[in-house]
């Protein structure tokens, strides 16, 4: 029994980076149509930036603001301006090749500049560990539960508490009625690829301690929230978390249980059971579009 | 009649400077290695060891007098690549092809070097590379079939250990180290507690080492590639492991260390080369390779740099430059590193390709590697 109460919290915070990153996939896709193949390589990116201001000499709470205001101009504002507002009104399947394409120039870009191998990234946790009932539970662990629990409470807090949360809503569930409410949609637009953008600088901080700093470690990650954010339902921020949670909590039985060998399928078998049995997600409504 | 006299003669004319220019011009040497995915590691220290051995030879004025011509190829750790770049090699008229370095890519693309009967050293570890029958592969380190044992007998003799947990990567350099580590320890009368196969690029080990801490064996045998060594370290270190975790090289690399950081810490290997090995020709290698690159070397730089100079050495002592009698020459061959400093150490090649020299059980103290002893050649015993 013990056993598995440490698995599972050891799997909530890694389910919870996972779920930060899809949190960005739901938020982008309620607020502006917008499925984003490249946000494995946005959780890439700030690593590497956070690890070139750290080499400059500044402290990992330094590089992680920096790399934040640079993602936010660069992943946030610069995204939304420079491939998605000119592409937006073509549909989503051009959007998606776009973001497929932005995806691979990015891997190629960090390819060049840090070489293909991987780099070694301070963790912002103490490591080691405590007993607690007779479970032993990793300072890391904890670290990253708190983080993101905390990300996610402000974020929920934010979009519902607060009245530019409240027109970021209005926005997601219809643009046109928004308007006619005098909302300003592009800026609430705006704020939502912001705060995707800051969503995947944590994620990048808390996951690159284990992943280490690759050119290719969004590929893994993109994936997860992809998968994450379908099976707990594309609509629904609350949805993306539930998803990501699962997800690393299955990977973590099943690797112990079964074999190490299978856990990177659970995701997989996850996304194609809610496909086949509630494609809406679990926590998903049904959606009606009009061809 | 004149006609026809007049094209051999012009085709004669044609082919001749083709044919001087083969016997006369830059030596091709292939590299086909892994500078992309997850051999990345490893790829890159092979090759920038190639690189530096080849830039030393050039400018002492190449094998018999002819500059070696160096092509490197990434195989993106794809096997499916690896072939088709070897015969990518085979047509441009290779003399010799490095690499690739991983187990899994060698063993599809020798068929090519094979067929054409073109020398192939390869940095791969696995057994059965060398088990096939094929006189033109050569190794750059140890097979698994002697490196295993010495390793068990340390677990016996010197960490007095009676169960063993391992954690082993489910390709082929992994399964293959598996399998003759397991009958290396029962022979040795060691009870294997736990088996944990992990997957190549696995990023969460997690479950793996809880695993074998349940196992409560009195060591762990980690056999993975250097990014996952590294990974399992630092899930080692974070899930409070304390019993000794022992390798073979690939657990206390360079890249390793510096990747696991404190985690690599107490890390106990066996490794066929190593950097702080206290011979002069290692130290003189060391330098030489920290200077040019402005990192440490792993084994696999060293695997690379010797190998060309293996090449060299071998070539130098048939007087020509043919591939063919290269790999005949090197079954069986002793190469000094007296003489030939570039080989770092003694070494020795048998009629399958598989080489022997010594070798040395290391430890990562505050994130270096200290020799703890030096173990003579296997043939030695």
């Amino acid at each position: 029994m013990g056993d598995l109460v440490q698995l599972v919290f050891s799997g909530t915070a890694t389910g919870a980076i996972y779920a930060l990153a899809a949190l960005g996939f739901t938020l982008l896709w309620q607020a502006a149509g917008v499925i984003n193949f490249a946000q494995g390589e946005f959780v890439m990116l700030p690593a590497f930036g956070m690890l070139f201001f750290m080499a400059m000499g500044a402290p990992m709470w330094l590089a992680f603001l920096l790399t934040c205001a640079m993602s936010m101009l660069i992943l946030g504002y610069g995204f939304k301006r420079v491939i998605v507002d000119p592409l937006i009104k073509h549909g989503v399947i051009p959007l998606v090749i776009a973001t497929l394409g932005v995806s691979i120039a990015v891997k190629a870009m960090v390819r060049a500049g840090y070489s293909a191998e991987a780099h070694p990234f301070p963790s912002p946790f103490p490591a080691g560990q405590f007993a607690l009932a007779g479970i032993n539970i990793s300072y890391a662990d904890v670290g990253t539960l708190l983080m993101a629990g905390l990300i996610v409470f402000f974020l929920q807090s934010f979009l519902n508490r607060t009245v530019t949360g409240r027109a970021m809503q209005a926005v997601a569930q219809n643009t046109d009625a928004a308007k006619v409410l005098g909302i300003d949609v592009k800026r609430m637009v705006l704020y939502v690829f912001l705060i995707n953008a800051v969503l995947a600088v944590v994620a990048a901080l808390l996951v690159t301690p284990t992943y280490l700093a690759k050119f290719d470690m969004g590929d893994s990650i993109g994936q997860k929230a992809f998968f994450a954010a379908i099976i707990g339902g594309f609509n629904q921020t609350r949805g993306a978390l539930l998803g990501g949670v699962l997800i690393g909590i299955l990977e973590n039985v099943v690797g112990f249980y079964v074999s190490p060998a299978y856990k990177e399928g659970v995701a997989l078998v996850l996304f194609l059971a809610v496909i086949l049995f509630r494609p809406e997600g679990l926590l998903g409504k049904t959606e009606e579009r009009k061809v | 009649m004149n006609r026809t006299v007049r094209a051999l003669a012009a085709a004669l004319a044609l082919a001749v400077p083709f044919a001087v220019a083969a016997q006369t011009g830059p030596i091709k040497i292939y590299n086909i290695v892994e500078l992309s995915g997850g051999g990345a590691t490893a790829g890159t220290n092979f090759d920038n060891g190639v690189k530096l051995a080849v830039k030393e030879i050039n400018a002492g004025g190449g094998i018999l007098g002819r500059k070696i011509d160096l092509q490197s190829l990434d195989t993106q750790t794809n096997p499916g690549v690896a072939k088709a770049l070897s015969q990518k090699a085979v047509d441009d008229g290779a003399y010799v092809v490095m690499g690739p370095v991983f187990s899994g890519s060698i063993i599809v693309s020798m068929a090519e070097t094979k067929k054409a009967e073109i020398t192939n050293f390869t940095g791969g570890e696995a057994a059965n590379i060398t088990q096939q029958g094929n006189p033109f592969i050569f190794r750059t380190s140890f097979t698994q079939s002697t490196a295993m044992p010495k390793l068990a007998r340390y677990i016996k003799d010197g960490l007095k250990a009676k169960s063993v947990a391992i954690i082993y990567v489910n390709n082929d350099f992994g399964k293959g180290g598996r399998d003759v580590m397991v009958k290396a320890l029962d022979a040795q009368g060691i009870k294997v507690a736990a088996d944990i196969s992990t997957d190549p690029g696995q990023v969460d080990f997690s479950g793996a080492v809880l695993k074998a801490k349940q196992s409560n064996a009195d060591a762990l045998f980690v056999y993975t590639n250097e990014e996952e060594s590294a990974r399992a370290l630092r899930e080692l270190r974070k899930q409070g492991y304390d019993k000794p975790i022992v390798g073979e090289t690939t657990l206390t690399g360079q890249k390793v260390i510096e990747l696991a950081g404190d985690a690599a810490n107490g890390a106990i290997a066996h490794v066929g080369l190593t950097v702080d090995a206290p011979q002069p020709a290692i130290k003189a290698f060391d330098e030489k390779f920290t200077k040019e690159y402005k990192y440490k070397s792993d084994h696999n730089g060293m695997k690379g740099y010797s190998a060309m100079y293996v090449v060299k050495a071998i070539t130098e002592k048939n007087g020509k430059v043919d591939s063919k009698l290269l790999a005949k020459s090197l079954h069986g061959a002793k190469i000094s590193a007296k003489e030939n400093p570039g080989v770092l150490l003694d070494v020795t090649f048998d009629d399958n390709g598989d080489l022997d020299r010594e070798s040395f059980l290391v430890k990562v103290v505050n994130g270096k590697q200290v020799v703890t002893d030096t173990l003579p050649p296997a043939s030695a015993k």
